[in-house]
Formats: C-alpha cells, sequence, structure tokens
C-alpha cells in the first residue's frame, strides 16, 4: 500500500486529498471519497419534511406536516398506511440525476460506496428487521448486470434480503403518475421466502422515490404477507 | 456471460447444449480462432456493422444463434474483454492498466465477482466476463475508388504545399510524420491532397480530434472538398454510429470502438486535453489503425519531448513557419502585474492591467482576456463591467458559452473574460489578447502559443497585441515566446514572410 499515493473522488475521478496527515494515515477507512466539488453539488433534503414521503415541503403543496401527493395516497383506502414513511438522502438535481443514470444505466456499481455513510445512517434510522431490495425482472438484471437497490444496501453495510420477484414490463420511467398508480401488481413474494415475513419491520430500498408508487405496490405485497410494517429508504427524492 | 470450450471452439452458455463446463471468457485461455470458411453464407449485414470494429454483444443488434455461427465458421472472433495476467488487469477496449480505474461487482452475468474498468464505463460496460467481437472476414466491397475525386480550388501558400507534399509522401509510404503548423497556418487544406490519395488506394482514412467541437467544424468542410466521398461524423450521440465510410472524422473517445480499420489516421490537435493527458486515447490510435498504416500528426504547439525529438532528427516532421496570410506571428509582451489576486479580492485590478484593458474599450479594438480559475472569474468580472455594461465571462460550464462566442464574433461584446476553453479553435478577426495571472500552471507553454495564435489572424488585420500579466514570469511564458520568435525566423529565412 502506498500511503502517499492520490485518492481520487469516485464521482468525478479528480485527485483528492494531496495532505497526508497522521489521521489520513493510521485510519484509511475514513478516506474520502467524493470531493469537496462534487460534495457541494449533491443538495441534502434539509429543513421541514413531510412527514410521510420525506420531501421538503412547499407552502400551498402541504396540510400541516403532511404534503398533497401524501394525502392523495393517505385519503385512499387501498393505500392507506401501506408504507409507513420513506426517508430519502438528496434533492434529485441535475448532477445527481448524471451520477444515478451512470450509476444504474451505465452499471458502474462503485458509485454506490459514495453514499456509503448517508445510507447506513438512513437505514439504521429506521429501526427494522429487513433490508429489502426493490426487485428487477430477470430480462432487467441481466441487461444492467447488478440490482442498484441491492448495491445501495450493500454499500450501505447491510445485507439484501430478497422476498420479491418482478414481471417484466414496461420501464417505470416511460410512464406518468396515473399510469403507475392504477398499474396492476407487478410484484410477486418469492415462494421460499413467505415464512420470512411473518411479524417483520421491513425497510425497502430503492434508489429513487419519484410519485411512490413503486414502494406502495411493493408494501402493499409484503403487508399482505404479514410484516407488520414497511417504510422506505432512497437515495434521491 | 459465461462460455464453454467445446473442440477448441468458444460456446456462450445460451447456445450450449451439453454439459461442459462454463466461465467467464477472461478466464478461457483459447488462442484457437476457426478457419475461415469461403463457402460459409454471410450476413452482409453484420459484416458492414462490425468490420474494422471491436464491440460488445451487447452493442451487436444480431440474434446470438447468428452471431455464433458466424464465428464458428471463422467469419469474427471474440476477445477477452479484460486481460488477466497475474494481479494485474488491463481493459482491452481502452488499453487501462492503472489499478484505481478497476473495480468490482457481482455480476448478474456469470454468477460471480466481475472486475469491471471505469475509464471507458461510458461507452458500455466491459468487464471480465464481457467478449468484444471483431470481424475476421473479407472486408465491405469498397465503391469504385476513383469517385473519390478532390473538388477544391483553393491554392496553398508556400509553406502549405511543402507540408502537403510531405504528408502526401507518407501516406503513400504508410509512414508517420507530424505536421507542426503554426495557428492560423491553414491546417486543413494541407490534408486535401493525402486523403485523397489514401482513398484512391482504397484506403479507409480517419481524421481524429480531442473536441467535439472541431469535428462538428472539420465535417461539412470535408464533405465539399470530397462531395462524392461518404463521409462519417463521429462523437457522442452523433446519428453516424453505424456508418461505414471511407472516410471518418471522429474524436479520439470514438476510436475505441475501432478495430484496426483504417489505412491512414489523422490525429489533429495531438497536444490538446485530454489526449495528451490520457493514455487510454494513444492506446485508441493505436487499436483504431491498421498494421502498417499511415499516421500524421498535426499540432500547433507539440509538447518538450516531440520538439526536442523532432530537432534531434528522431521524429518525421516538417514545418509550416508562417501563417498563410504571410505576416508574422504577435510576439507576446511580458508585463509584471504584482499579486493580482489580492488585489482582485479588493474588487479592483493591477493598474497597468487596468490601463491595459481601458485603452483597448476606448479604441473600441475587441479583447480577450484569459484569467486561470472560474472561481476567479467570477470575482473578475464584476470588476470588469464597471468599465464596461457588456462585459461577458465563458468558460467550460457555461450552458451559454456558444451564445456568447457568437455575441463576439458579431462584435456585440467589448471583451470577452475566458478559462483556457477559448485557448484553441476559435477565429475573431480583429482581437487583442491578455492573460491575467499567465504564471499560474495551467497555462503551460502550448496553451500560451495557442493562447497568442488567437491574434492577427486575418488577413485584413494580421496585427493584434498580445500581453502576459504575471506574478513572476514562468519557464512556460518564456520558452512560448521563444517558440513564436523561433518560428517567425524560420518563416522569414524560408520566404514565408513579406
Amino acid at each position: 500500500m502506498d500511503l502517499f499515493a492520490g485518492e481520487y473522488c469516485l464521482l468525478c475521478n479528480a485527485e483528492v486529498g494531496h495532505e497526508t496527515s497522521w489521521t489520513s494515515v493510521f485510519l484509511r477507512s475514513s478516506r474520502t471519497q467524493v470531493c469537496a466539488v462534487c460534495q457541494n453539488k449533491l443538495k441534502l433534503l434539509e429543513g421541514e419534511l413531510c412527514q410521510r414521503c420525506g420531501r421538503v415541503l412547499e407552502p400551498g403543496y402541504r396540510e400541516g406536516r403532511v404534503c398533497y401527493d401524501c394525502l392523495r395516497w393517505e385519503n385512499d383506502p387501498e393505500w392507506q398506511g401501506l408504507l409507513s414513511f420513506n426517508a430519502s438522502i438528496y434533492h434529485y438535481n441535475n448532477f445527481l440525476k448524471e451520477v444515478i443514470a451512470r450509476f444504474k444505466y451505465r452499471g458502474d456499481y462503485a458509485l454506490a460506496m459514495a453514499f456509503s455513510a448517508q445510507l447506513r445512517e438512513k437505514t439504521l434510522g429506521a429501526e427494522a428487521d429487513l433490508l429489502v431490495p426493490v426487485p428487477l425482472s430477470e430480462e432487467r438484471l441481466y441487461e444492467r448486470g447488478f440490482n442498484q437497490s441491492e448495491a445501495l444496501i450493500s454499500a450501505a453495510g447491510g445485507e439484501p434480503v430478497n422476498l420479491l420477484s418482478r414481471v417484466h414490463g414496461e420501464k417505470q420511467s416511460k410512464k406518468t403518475r396515473a399510469d403507475r398508480i392504477h398499474l396492476p401488481q407487478v410484484f410477486q413474494i418469492i415462494p421460499d421466502m413467505v415464512e420470512s415475513i411473518q411479524g417483520k419491520r421491513i425497510v425497502l430500498v430503492d434508489d429513487i422515490y419519484t410519485t411512490g408508487s413503486t414502494l406502495r405496490h411493493a408494501a402493499k405485497m409484503l403487508r399482505a404477507h404479514g410484516a407488520e410494517s414497511v417504510c422506505s429508504v432512497t437515495l434521491a427524492r | 456471460m459465461r462460455f464453454a470450450l467445446v473442440d477448441e471452439k468458444l460456446v456462450p452458455k445460451p447456445l450450449l447444449t451439453t454439459g461442459h463446463p462454463t466461465y467467464p471468457i477472461s478466464q478461457i485461455n483459447s488462442s484457437c480462432t476457426p478457419q475461415c470458411n469461403s463457402a460459409f453464407d454471410f450476413n452482409p449485414e453484420l459484416q458492414t456493422y462490425l468490420s474494422g470494429r471491436q464491440l460488445l454483444l451487447d452493442e451487436l443488434p444480431f440474434p446470438f444463434a447468428e452471431i455464433q455461427e458466424h464465428y464458428e465458421n471463422g467469419y469474427l472472433v471474440y476477445r477477452q474483454g479484460i486481460l488477466l495476467k497475474g494481479k494485474s488487469c488491463k481493459c482491452a477496449r481502452c488499453g487501462t492498466t492503472e489499478a484505481r480505474w478497476f473495480s468490482v461487482f457481482p455480476c448478474a452475468r456469470c454468477g460471480e465477482n466481475c472486475l469491471y474498468c471505469r475509464q471507458c464505463l461510458m461507452m458500455g460496460r466491459v468487464s471480465s466476463c464481457s467478449a468484444l467481437v471483431s470481424w475476421t472476414g473479407p472486408e465491405p466491397k469498397a465503391a469504385t475508388v476513383k469517385q473519390h475525386l478532390l473538388n477544391w480550388n483553393g491554392t496553398l501558400s508556400h509553406g502549405q504545399a511543402a507540408a502537403s507534399a510531405k504528408t502526401v509522401a507518407a501516406i503513400s509510404q504508410s509512414s508517420e510524420l507530424l505536421v507542426w503548423a503554426v495557428c492560423g497556418a491553414g491546417k486543413t487544406e494541407v490534408l486535401f491532397k493525402g486523403i485523397e490519395h489514401s482513398l484512391q488506394q482504397g484506403g479507409r482514412v480517419c481524421i481524429a480530434t480531442p473536441r467535439t467541437d472541431v469535428v462538428l467544424e472539420l465535417t461539412p468542410r470535408l464533405k465539399a472538398a470530397f462531395p462524392r466521398t461518404t463521409v462519417a461524423s463521429l462523437y457522442g450521440g452523433s446519428e453516424d454510429r453505424h456508418l461505414h465510410a471511407p472516410l471518418t472524422i471522429a474524436t479520439t473517445h470514438q476510436l475505441l470502438r475501432f478495430y484496426q480499420a483504417f489505412h491512414t489516421v489523422i490525429v489533429d490537435e495531438v497536444d490538446a486535453f485530454p489526449f495528451s493527458v490520457d493514455k487510454t486515447l494513444q492506446h485508441a490510435v493505436q487499436q483504431a489503425r491498421r498494421p502498417g498504416s499511415a499516421l500524421v500528426y498535426l499540432t500547433a504547439t507539440p509538447n518538450r519531448k516531440w520538439q526536442r525529438e523532432c530537432l534531434q532528427g528522431k521524429r518525421a516532421y516538417v514545418t509550416i513557419p508562417a501563417r498563410y496570410h504571410r505576416h508574422p506571428l504577435p510576439v507576446p509582451k511580458f508585463a509584471w502585474c504584482g499579486n493580482w489576486e489580492k488585489k482582485v479580492l479588493r474588487n479592483t485590478l493591477p493598474q497597468n492591467v487596468l490601463s491595459w484593458i481601458k485603452h483597448r474599450l476606448n479604441a473600441g479594438k475587441q479583447t480577450l482576456l484569459f484569467a486561470p480559475k472560474i472561481a476567479s472569474m467570477e470575482k473578475i468580472l464584476p470588476i470588469l463591467r464597471k468599465l464596461h455594461p457588456s462585459i461577458e465571462s465563458v468558460h467550460a460550464e457555461d450552458p451559454d458559452r456558444k451564445g456568447k462566442v457568437t455575441k463576439m464574433r458579431n462584435r456585440e461584446i467589448p471583451l470577452l473574460l475566458t478559462t483556457t476553453i477559448l485557448e484553441r479553435g476559435v477565429t475573431f478577426p480583429n482581437i487583442d489578447v491578455g492573460v491575467l495571472g499567465a504564471e499560474d500552471v495551467i497555462f503551460t507553454e502550448s496553451a500560451l502559443v495557442q493562447i497568442a495564435g488567437r491574434a492577427g489572424r486575418s488577413a485584413s488585420f494580421p496585427a493584434g497585441e498580445v500581453v502576459f500579466f504575471h506574478y513572476g514570469k514562468t519557464e512556460a511564458m518564456v520558452r512560448a515566446r521563444s517558440q513564436i520568435m523561433r518560428m517567425n525566423r524560420e518563416g522569414a529565412r524560408k520566404g514565408l514572410l513579406d
């Protein structure tokens, strides 16, 4: 190991941390994975957040501490209370959009590690029994080579537990909100895993929360099979 | 994807009918390539798609079974995407060997931990279970070569004509040549005869350049010069991606998808970022050319090593030491301006810089002012705007870069503050050029030669003042100035100046 070798930012590949201190020599694990410039482009979700979905609350689009989108979900008896809450880390801005595209579509698995600490904090904070990835269909999994949700759970230091499978369909990102909500159930419980669900508090992990419909469809399936509660953690909102 | 080795031939797992063991391709050492079966009825579409290329299986819109059939009949080969050798590895597409560019992921395709290359990831992931596919069968028949006639009526300057003759000679002998032409010498025209020569021999020609801007600028000029030749213009997201053309103009990045394709490769602006810093792009050039092909480098500013090799006679080169308009290159002046950064923090500029700028604004002479960092530019712009409200600034990430350059051309901006992004490729007819903080490391010898080369480009306004304002003279500044003066002397000696 070369103690004085430069480290490189995972996101932009620029060299970071030229300065070598005793801390950097002895505590290699605490090294910076993301340079200050990139860190600056990532915007944490801060301030007053929707209690349900974790977005930043905006005036005129809220009732109390819940946003209108979540009210719509919670006023619908079919979806009421299925997803206890969602916690997200960053604003889905143009910079993160590019990072996620590189991670998920170009398949740069290593990028998940850039968010390791934040993901760990959020998943631990959710106090769950199982960390469950949102599954890909077999075709999509082959195409991408890995499941981004599983990669995020591993980066958080967790053990992904696959409970769900997914039937192949059109990409979510090509659909409108109405399309997504009125979608037939695309998830199934993996038959061997039925027993592992009983009474468990489950955290679903995904890259992004857009309308929340993917996560709610998954939550619905898990709750119907005996999960005590289902919440979610996503990188972007 | 996993492959099995059956009778010395690779068989991808989805097509395997026997119980042979399968492995990721990087773990199979098979040098055997099937003999070409001339009786095989190959698919000409696959031939034009793949000839001279190296593509991932994902990039081929043909059924697996058909691809495999061509392989078994000796019309294509599967090569390992990642070459593993002991503890070290190499990406076969981009040539990267540095460990920091490699990472591992649990791969759903081969079921193992797969090593992948992050350097060329944006062109499709190459991992230790991916195969690079190239064509080994007969090449697509070239259209009758007589049609590749040059249709250009301009005349070459004496300097250009000499370089053009040398280029033709290098291309016909399949050798290497460096064309060292000053900024504004008219490099593109020098290539025409050589390109025509190669095309008429039935050769494929590629002009590679690091910058998309240059591809876009060269394409219409070459299409006009060779009106009956198909020209493919390749850059990230271009539509000619699958066009098999006798004349290809590509960014050096796009060369990564080519394999032993070209009889002549011309690399424009060898020294420009990122080619000079990026070994992988050097590798791309080597991969894309055929064995025994011609290689021509074009630049106004070869690096120190190349300059030395030229002067020592170790590298074949030709210079065009003067501009086509027969006026000498403006020689930069040095002006010490003290700690300008401190001044900027106090919202002002050094006195000599201010008076130089005011003088230009009063005289109505357009000016390009270079500064080292985006950060300092943000502070300098408001200071300059107090002198004239229409002063603008531009940098690489500026979304309105093109718009501002156009405004500058239309003389709507009296002074444009810029980072090194405008050091090359742009031509404004009648300007003066200043560099603030010329001592900064970003202003290398070649950057400064290029910057000085922005002045005096048009025949109607061949003079322009170039001033390097500095807080301590650097070697790069001195070398840049002496390079320019050397070219002027050579131009005068050869009778290329009036």
